[in-house]
């Protein structure tokens, strides 16, 4: 589904961070990009999300390259991107009245797509019924980020980025979210892209992970670690073992 | 603020005032009651109430095309680097002089009538909202931006989403602001080249006619003016921006 060919990008007047880089994510697949501050990793999921473009190669998404945001693609960040004077219901209908204000034009929203306000189903799956009518700055961190969530689902994205989306909650809100997002993936056939660097959350998330470190980063260093998905794996010895896999891997790259 | 709160403190005020009155004992100062009176007799047969109305449309206009002009341009500044960098050392310049000083030139070149007192409240207005428009729509973070981009927002819906609701509190706080001003400089305005306005119509019960109480009379409707419009920003903001109220 996403065909990273020989890219290279580089920031003004700064080293490139990934040069005649290659990589490819298949459609469905939970993918987690791990790497220390400053390894591009944030970089990389904003060029997937068409918000960057490679300097050189292609990075075609579906087959075709990438040259706007497209708008099946779903990006969630760290610190939610929720509007502050908007109540949480009119967040989550946020990216709905993008779209029913462009209409069916096939660049800002899919061709075909019939308008609608409807996100009742997305509120009560992500459990904000009881704050609909509250604003950002009046609910919790992780209901902010179920807001952030909710409004990208409503658009029924095939393809989700996130760029650290659970660093800046506790611990329990934060597992709680990753199994939501677990169980989201596996119910709407997402195609997961999630970048942290926390070597816990790449081992629970990601079914592979893609390990970058200095720039440039030249050839794409995956480890497989099909369990991650599964019930009860945080539990496991293979998570203790995948956990210290990565971090000797992180402290050589 | 309580309502009651406000009672009391204007009744205080009143009570203030009449024991000043008692103890000054001059014409230059009546006591509430006997301005109260002349207020009531310059409003049903006089002419205070033309004279506040010609007063309340020029600041009312001024507003407007303050708002509609300044707004624009401060979103376009605050969106655009470049613009910004090629006109911020003038705003820079302009932003800090006294408006009032140029009563006299505006005077000058436009003349008698309406037109130079609606220009001089706007040229007060409009840097006020220029500068905190700007200032807000350059503050929206990047990342909020980026994230509506990605729900499939280009450069109309950007404007109408999110660059648009996030500067109408800076257009409200500039106007709440800068009314108390406004109303000010339209005073000195009015003392000059017309008939018409609370201005014109305080300096002549107090510097021809000596007529003391009509005078404070116009001072209370030009207070009034002010006060009014300082209200109704207040109400437009918890209108308009309910979530400021929530926060």
């Amino acid at each position: 589904m996403i065909e990273l060919d020989r890219i290279t990008f580089a920031y003004p007047g700064a080293k490139p961070l990934f040069q005649d880089f290659s990589w490819q994510v298949n459609r469905g697949e939970a993918w987690a990009v791990l790497g220390t501050s400053g390894c591009g990793k944030s970089t990389l999921l904003y060029l997937l999300a068409g918000l960057r473009f490679v300097q050189s190669g292609q990075l075609r998404i579906d087959g075709s390259p990438l040259t706007r945001p497209r708008p099946q693609t779903g990006l969630i960040i760290q610190d939610y991107g929720l509007l502050p004077w908007a109540t949480v219901r009119q967040n989550v209908e946020l990216g709905l009245r993008v779209r029913n204000f462009y209409g069916p034009d096939g660049t800002h929203a899919p061709r075909g797509y019939k308008p609608s306000l409807e996100v009742e189903p997305w509120l009560e799956r992500l459990g904000l019924s009881s704050v609909v009518s509250q604003y950002p700055g009046q609910i919790s961190g992780g209901q902010r980020q179920r807001t952030a969530i909710a409004r990208t689902l409503a658009l029924q994205p095939d393809l989700m980025l996130m760029d650290e989306p659970f660093s800046s909650l506790d611990a329990p809100t934060r597992e709680g979210l990753q199994r939501l997002m677990l169980e989201l993936w596996a119910e709407q056939a997402l195609t997961m892209v999630i970048v942290t660097h926390s070597i816990e959350e790449a081992a629970v998330l990601g079914q592979r992970i893609l390990l970058l470190g200095k720039s440039p980063n030249q050839t794409a260093q995956i480890i497989d670690n099909p369990g991650a998905t599964a019930d009860h794996f945080r539990e496991s010895e293979t998570y203790s073992r995948m956990c210290r896999l990565l971090r000797e891997r992180l402290e050589e790259t | 603020m309580k309502r009651r709160n406000l009672l009391l403190a204007g009744v205080s005020l009143l009570v203030l005032w009449y024991l000043l009155a008692m103890l000054v004992n001059r014409p230059i100062l009546p006591t509430p009651m006997a301005v109260l009176i002349a207020l009531w007799h310059e409003l049903t047969r006089g002419n205070l109430l033309a004279h506040f109305m010609a007063s309340f449309w020029r600041v009312i206009a001024s507003t407007l095309l303050a708002v509609l002009t300044a707004a624009p341009a401060g979103l376009m500044l605050g969106q655009s680097k470049w613009l910004n960098d090629l006109f911020s050392p003038v705003i820079y310049l302009l932003y800090p002089i006294p408006k009032v000083v140029l009563v006299p030139i505006v005077l000058l070149f436009f003349g008698v009538g309406d037109l130079p007192k609606v220009i001089i409240i706007f040229l007060i207005l409009f840097f006020q909202i220029l500068v905190l428009v700007r200032d807000s729509a350059a503050g929206l973070r990047p990342e909020l931006i980026q994230s509506v981009r990605s729900l499939g927002a280009g450069r109309r819906a950007l404007f109408r989403y999110v660059y648009l609701p996030a500067s109408l509190p800076a257009v409200l706080t500039a106007l709440r602001q800068s009314v108390g001003t406004a109303v000010a400089v339209l005073y000195v305005a009015e003392l000059f080249a017309t008939q018409r306005g609370l201005g014109y119509y305080i300096y002549l019960n107090g510097s021809t006619l000596f007529n003391y109480p009509a005078m404070y009379g116009g001072v209370l409707m030009m207070s009034l003016l002010g006060l009014g419009l300082y209200f109704g920003v207040d109400l437009l903001e918890r209108r308009l921006c309910p979530w400021k109220l929530a926060a």
